[in-house]
């Protein structure tokens, strides 16, 4: 049942592997290499150089770039600090902001399917006597308002919600989160990061205080990231967590990654431009491959809200099949799977877990994340591969027989010492 | 994760895959694992009642493709063996045949505990296999 071919090509010109794991990371638009080329021969300079040509050069282009990236959110450049990446984006907003406030307060809200960089973060600050809420989300994935409203106290300094979510593409109200930290004059950061170039973002009418943005997620390098902080209405202090040099105005110390930051801020001007025809497309694209699953097999699940969701994200859970072997039956797409076995803590997904789904659905859950570079053909390509695997693999499974019977498995008395 | 070829094998043409009657006197039925661990297996064994052969072995397995895979080993190497030798097959003897990593030997485990809680459930049928009596004997101890 499973294709040997990795490396080949099909007979309707598809190439596979087929990559559609487009929220782990983007292949690099060939756009953005080119404006980033440059950068790593010629001009080499470092952007810190104040009085020759080849720091001139490296600085205007940082500051494109800055420009860039600031536009597609509706900041200014000057609010846009370069980071390495998301994690340390989220590091340094909210352990910037929890020093640099501590004497407001000591609280700090966050929901449960938060990134590992904004949780395990929380996490470490409680070791230093923060206090954090974890708030739960509703079984669409989404945080719920008065649940947010009623964890508020007089010592909370800061909300950090998601845009988007990296496994289930839920998009969160920021704008009615941002109203509710304004009105308290609380501070509130979102790790933006699968949102970025996918769906408009507006740091003034969300009330966005502090943003994570990463360049690789938009089909921009690795190793490229900024943080958004606010500089008025409120300005937004934050302490730095990597001292040195004082660049970024003493945010972020360290040598600026020219070559990347020109290729952030190029793919943040491709994505501002497409983005309406392309989502409409990708958005499209998903909902075929969506419509194709769900009407050729039974028992299958939709994991999170479907209304408010990143054009290119599905995940959905083929009941009473293990995700891996799911994942093996299909080795020429590249996919994720929220099975424990695909993970490397042997735990299922917490994300789908926090949806209050059993630890069975997650096993069963497939992300797909539909990029700009997915055709129409490859998407009819990875439906009928799967909904091929997946039938055999039911046919293999103890689960769908006995519930084909009428059994109900919640009924049963496992067998579960020792796994 | 890269498999081994013997786990595609067997992934791919898994051997033996079916169900047995239950309710018959002569099938043994092991329901093992469970649905939130990620990997329930059901083996049954269909055993000669005169010579305690087991001539007929089928799995469904809900699982990772080792765990279908050492399943599927586990029916081909039980058939045509007497309950008591198919009782010596050890989750080791699964590891080493399909090379499984260490992440993976949960899944030769539950293949041992399957082939053992079938054939508890045959021998709960046949009281008199109990004490390893002998084919043949069995008229003397019912009587």
């Amino acid at each position: 049942m499973s294709g040997n071919g990795t490396n080949g090509h099909t007979p309707n010109g598809i190439k596979l592997p087929i990559y559609m794991d487009n929220h782990a990371t983007t292949p690099l638009d060939p756009r953005v290499l080119e404006a980033m080329t440059p950068y790593f021969t010629n001009m080499f300079g470092n952007a810190a150089s104040r009085n020759h040509q080849f720091g001139w050069e490296a600085e205007a282009a940082v500051e494109t770039a800055r420009e860039q990236i600031a536009k597609l959110i509706g900041a200014t450049a000057k609010e846009i600090i370069f980071t390495s990446g998301a994690t340390e984006s989220d590091n340094l907003a909210i352990k910037g902001v929890a020093e640099m406030y501590r004497e407001k307060g000591n609280h700090i809200i966050t929901p449960v399917t938060e990134h590992k960089a904004v949780l395990d973060t929380c996490k470490r600050l409680e070791k230093y006597g923060y206090k954090v809420t974890y708030l739960p989300v509703k079984p669409d994935g989404l945080v719920d308002l008065d649940q947010l409203k009623a964890a508020f106290t007089d010592k909370t300094i800061l909300v950090s919600v998601m845009a988007a979510n990296n496994e289930i593409g839920v998009l969160q109200p920021l704008q009615e989160i941002g109203k509710l930290c304004r009105e308290r004059g609380v501070l509130f950061h979102s790790d933006a990061v699968q949102a970025l170039g996918k769906v408009p973002l507006d740091v003034n009418k969300m009330n966005i205080d502090l943003a994570s943005l990463t360049a690789h997620k938009l089909y921009g390098p690795k190793g490229c990231g900024a943080l958004y902080v606010r500089r008025k209405n409120p300005r937004v202090q934050i302490s730095a967590i990597i001292d040195g040099g004082g660049h970024e105005r003493g945010m972020r110390s360290g040598t600026l990654n020219v070559p990347g930051i020109v290729g952030f801020g190029k793919a943040c001007e491709i994505a501002r431009l497409d983005m309406p025809q392309e989502s409409a497309r990708i958005g499209a694209l998903r909902d075929r491959l969506k419509d194709k699953l769900t009407s050729a097999l039974d028992q299958v699940f939709i994991n999170g809200n479907m209304d408010h969701r990143l054009p290119g994200n599905l995940n959905i859970s083929f009941l009473y099949v293990e995700g891996e072997s799911l994942l093996m039956g299909i080795n020429d797409v590249a996919v994720s799977s929220g099975s424990a076995c695909t993970s490397a803590t042997l735990e299922p997904s917490y994300v789908l877990k926090s949806l209050g789904l059993g630890d069975d659905v997650a096993h069963s859950s497939i992300r797909f994340g539909i990029g700009r570079f997915n055709t129409e053909a490859e998407v009819d390509y990875v439906a009928d591969r799967l909904i091929n695997v997946v039938s055999k693999l039911r046919e293999l499974s103890p689960l769908y027989e006995m519930v084909k019977e009428g059994i109900d498995l919640s009924k049963i008395q496992w067998q579960t010492e020792g796994h | 994760m890269a498999y081994s070829n013997k786990v595609l094998d067997h992934y791919t043409n898994p051997r033996n895959v079916g169900t047995l009657d239950k309710n018959s006197t002569d099938v043994g039925t092991g329901l093992v694992g469970a649905p939130e661990c990620g990997d329930v297996m059901r083996l049954q064994i269909r055993v000669n009642p005169e010579t305690h052969v087991i001539e007929e072995a089928k799995f469904k397995t809900f699982g990772c493709g080792s765990a279908i895979a050492s399943s599927s080993l586990a029916t081909e190497w039980i058939q045509g063996k007497s309950v008591d030798d198919a009782l010596k097959i050890s989750n080791t003897d699964i590891v080493k045949e399909l090379s499984l990593p260490p992440v993976k030997i949960h899944c030769s485990v539950l293949a041992e505990d399957a082939i053992r809680s079938a054939i508890n459930d045959w021998k709960k049928k046949h009281p008199e296999a109990h004490t390893g009596t002998p084919a043949g004997a069995e008229a003397t101890t019912t009587a």
